[in-house]
């Protein structure tokens, strides 16, 4: 593979806009770029326009507006059996009145192959998926979990290099959904397809991803690495829909290079990296995640500003405590700390002064 | 499992010692008790108005009571007569059926005998209704007139009322104690007189003759010899009244039909008839059935396939149309049934007819001249026009109701696995809305094959169903034998498609609803 190969990008949404009653958009401006091979995930809260985005992936709706491509080609006129995309649905829509193999043999049978290939490959993609022994079965005879792996074998038993998947997993439990997500990612590693993935589940996202695109209100609020999104987020959406999150409010007073000053409505003030704040007198929502909370003032820098804090709950979780706190007026402000022989475990009632680095505390938009 | 456990432990017991079993069907017995309490109402109404029905008509396709019950002297002699030999049947015969015909003909059961033998032999009832005038004035008084002559005694009801309760009398005269026996019940029910007060009916006499001619022996006063009377014919006498009691057609069918069950009223259903030698084929110019069973059959397939072709499409996108459309649609499809059947039936007479609503479309837009106006009315076209447009709803309903409950994913992930839009029809979707098709075929089929009124209203003679004839012999020829035959045919036959259906298909994927 050359360089160009990689860099170019294999699946295009290029300024997308959708539209069901042409009255409102539930896709506003959609642009996305994804090269092979990449796991990218759609994130998002439920009605934010996810499946709608892979519907139109998928040939299955019209974009009101602007162009998607597959491979560098213009897609938007090209039916859907034409566009050789694997799909997994949330129901799965097994045929019921096929057998699994039957299935899996029904997207062969369309592009003729021949009886021994279809066998052949059919046979492959189950055992793939550890259901080599359940070909002779209806769908109505297989458990939640096994109907999931049929779908993903049906998905990928004509080798299509774009595989979509709208919120397969969202009907198991919590454990074989861990196991199946672990699954999914190793198989579409060792197959090297791109896959697209849709799902509400941010841990599900974060696992399975190479990158994640976060929706919210029909447009991308941030697309990046798990690890970005997590420690950078882009704005006050993104930062408390990923993982735990505590959220302070106030105005910028001073701005000095990568560190910035914030005055809570408390009247406290607090130091923060600004983000999306440009100058001095904007309102500001900051964030800052449980575990990066200080307590110990050694491990803060001299100058560092700190906050009164009263304790007010101490839950043992086993690898961590999470201790809740009343900061400048909210008592949702939640520490995390690691459950070491030496740590610290804060008594209900006590009052305590809190603070971060700079840095982990994100200036984001109000 | 529990085979295994009693085996060894024997009956598991409940709590209170007493067998589980039996403990958990004294627990059910109330429940079914209640549970039947409720279909009480529904089963007495079901058993009155659809199960007893349905039964007397069974009954009635092979009952034929009325020949023995009315001639019940004449049948049992009739069986040793050979038709074959080409005679009438002998004196003996005829005189048993003189005593039949005289108390049928007090009763006036003669015409309904007439009627019931003309459906097998026509010409039978006015021979009936014609001698049944005579027969009360043959010849035979001159019997009555000699034996009185010689016992007085004879004219007094009262003594004949003694000697016929004697058993030496009884035995010695057989004949003459049948006949007083029929004459003195017939004047209690018909005339509600006592038969002592009358003197009894010349047929008794010639009975009493007949006996005494025989070497009867009774004991006096009633040991007339009758070695010098004058004797009179009764078969001369059936003759003189209309020549046809001397071939040997009306005694044939008589004696064809004098059991009291037959396969008659079948073999006739089938365009068959009984003869000599068995069930033979009716002559060509005579069948009408066989050739209406098929015709009914064959048209209600085509009006079942024309609902097909034209209700599935509809059923599609009532299920895949937005909940507020769809019902109006609905409404559209049940609109029908909010109107009465015969107006429907009527307005596709004014659309249908040669001077109609379509025919001047057509000649309108020069797609058939004026001259050669199409057919579309009183003739099989017409009803199967006029059927489909009325069985359409129970096709579309079914369908719509299956059809609703396939999830649109399944047409998607036919095409994202590369289905093109008929294959992702056919192979993906069809099979899943074969149940409705499946249900909605049979409705309709059923209820095709015995459709009524609008056969009779559009049909014309060529497109007439076989309902259509067994409500005329139910109400004109009230041939109901005959009638009961033809619909236990029917019935029948969509018992043995419905099983037909339930092996190929299987009764399992006949669906009405989800
Ligand atoms: N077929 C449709 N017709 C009209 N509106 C739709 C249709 N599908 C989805 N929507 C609307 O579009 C919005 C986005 O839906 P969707 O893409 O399904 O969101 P998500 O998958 O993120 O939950 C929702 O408000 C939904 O009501
Ligand atoms: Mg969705």
């Amino acid at each position: 593979m050359t360089k160009a190969d990689i860099d170019a990008a294999f699946v295009e949404f290029e300024r997308v806009q959708k539209s069901y009653d042409g009255v409102t958009l539930v896709v506003k401006d959609l642009n996305l770029s994804l090269p092979k091979g990449e796991f990218l995930t759609m994130l998002g809260p439920s009605g934010s326009g996810k499946t709608t985005c892979l519907m139109m992936l998928a040939g299955f709706e019209t974009a009101t507006h602007g162009e998607i491509r597959l491979a560098g080609r213009p897609i938007n006129n090209i039916p859907p059996h034409k566009r050789g995309i694997g799909m997994v649905f949330q129901n799965y829509a097994l045929f019921p009145h096929m057998s699994v193999a039957e299935n899996l043999a029904f997207p062969l049978e369309v592009r003729k192959l021949d009886k021994a290939e279809r066998e052949a490959k059919v046979m492959r993609a189950l055992d793939m998926v550890q259901m080599g022994k359940f070909g002779g079965r209806r769908p109505a005879q297989l458990s939640g979990g096994q109907q999931q792996r049929v779908a993903l074998a049906r998905a990928l038993v004509f080798e299509p290099e774009l595989v979509l998947m709208d919120e397969p997993l969202g009907a198991l439990d919590k454990q074989l959904r861990e196991h199946m997500q672990f699954e999914i990612k190793r198989i579409a590693d060792r197959l090297g397809i791109t896959v697209v993935y849709v799902t509400h589940d941010q841990t599900e996202a974060l696992t399975m991803s190479d990158r994640v695109a976060v929706f919210d209100d029909g447009r991308i609020q941030q697309l990046a690495t798990p690890d970005e999104l997590y420690e950078r987020p882009l704005n006050s959406f993104v930062a408390q829909f990923i993982g735990e999150n505590n959220t302070l409010t106030g105005v910028v007073t001073e701005i000095k290079g990568e560190t910035c000053n914030v005055k809570l409505d408390s009247g406290d003030i607090i130091d923060a990296k600004p983000v999306n704040v440009t100058k001095v007198g904007d309102r500001t929502k900051v964030s800052i995640r449980p575990e990066r909370v200080e307590f110990n003032k050694a491990r803060l820098r001299p100058d560092a500003h700190t906050l009164k804090a009263e304790v007010l709950e101490f839950i043992y979780m086993g690898d961590i405590f999470r201790t809740r706190l009343r900061v400048a007026g909210h008592d949702d402000f939640v520490v995390k700390t690691r459950n070491a022989s030496d740590q610290v475990r804060l008594q209900p009632g006590t009052t305590i002064d809190i603070g971060w680095m700079p840095e982990d505390c994100r200036a984001l938009d109000a | 499992m529990t085979d295994a456990t009693q085996e060894t432990s024997g009956p598991i017991v409940a709590a209170d010692g007493r067998p589980l079993r039996q403990s958990l069907n004294r627990a059910l017995r109330r429940q079914k008790i209640r549970a039947l309490l409720l279909i009480a109402p529904l089963l007495a109404f079901i058993m009155v108005s659809f199960v007893i029905p349905i039964g007397d008509m069974l009954f009635r396709s092979v009952e034929n009571q009325i020949v023995p019950e009315t001639l019940p002297r004449t049948t049992a002699l009739l069986g040793d007569w050979d038709p074959d030999l080409g005679e009438p049947p002998p004196e003996a015969v005829f005189a048993a059926f003189y005593t039949d015909l005289v108390l049928a003909e007090e009763r006036k059961l003669h015409t309904r005998l007439g009627s019931r033998l003309n459906y097998e032999n026509s010409g039978v009832a006015s021979l009936f209704r014609a001698t049944g005038r005579d027969v009360g004035r043959f010849d035979t008084d001159i019997y009555t007139d000699q034996l009185v002559a010689a016992v007085p005694d004879l004219e007094d009801g009262a003594k004949w009322a003694g000697w016929m309760a004697e058993p030496p009398v009884r035995d010695a005269l057989p004949q003459t104690a049948d006949a007083y026996d029929g004459w003195a019940q017939m004047v209690a029910e018909v005339h509600n007189a006592d038969p002592v007060t009358r003197q009894p009916a010349d047929f008794v006499f010639a009975a009493l003759y007949r006996d005494l001619a025989a070497g009867a022996a009774p004991p006096p006063p009633l040991d007339v010899d009758v070695g010098g009377f004058e004797t009179v014919s009764i078969r001369d006498q059936f003759a003189a009244s209309d020549p046809k009691w001397l071939d040997t057609g009306v005694w044939r069918t008589m004696r064809a039909y004098a059991g009291p069950l037959t396969n008659g009223y079948f073999l006739n259903a089938v365009d068959m008839m009984k003869s000599a030698d068995g069930p033979r084929v009716r002559p060509e110019n005579e069948r009408i059935y066989l050739t209406l069973f098929l015709r009914t059959m064959k048209m209600s397939l085509v009006i079942t396939g024309l609902c097909i072709l034209l209700g599935y499409p509809v059923a599609w996108i009532l299920a895949n149309l937005p909940l507020r459309s769809a019902n109006l649609l609905m409404i559209l499809v049940l609109l029908p049934f909010w109107t009465s059947l015969l107006v429907r039936t009527s307005a596709w007479k004014i659309l249908l007819q040669q001077q109609g609503v379509i025919n001047d479309l057509l000649v309108g837009i020069g797609l058939v001249g004026d001259g050669s106006r199409l057919e579309l009315i009183n003739n099989s076209t017409g009803t199967i026009i006029a059927m489909t447009h009325i069985l359409l709803p129970f096709m579309i309903l079914p369908l719509y109701s299956v059809m609703k409950t396939i999830p649109p994913s399944y047409l998607r992930a036919a095409k994202s696995l590369g289905a093109n839009d008929w294959t992702a029809f056919w192979r993906v979707y069809f099979p899943q809305s074969a149940p409705g098709v499946g249900a909605g075929s049979i409705l309709v089929f059923i209820l095709a094959i015995g459709y009524y009124i609008t056969p009779e209203l559009v049909g014309g003679t060529k497109g007439v169903f076989i309902s259509n004839r067994i409500a005329f012999h139910i109400s004109s020829s009230l041939n109901w034998g005959l009638a009961a035959a033809l619909g236990t045919i029917l019935l029948v036959m969509v018992l043995v498609l419905y099983w037909a259906y339930d092996k190929l298909v299987g009764i399992d994927n006949v669906k009405l609803g989800g």
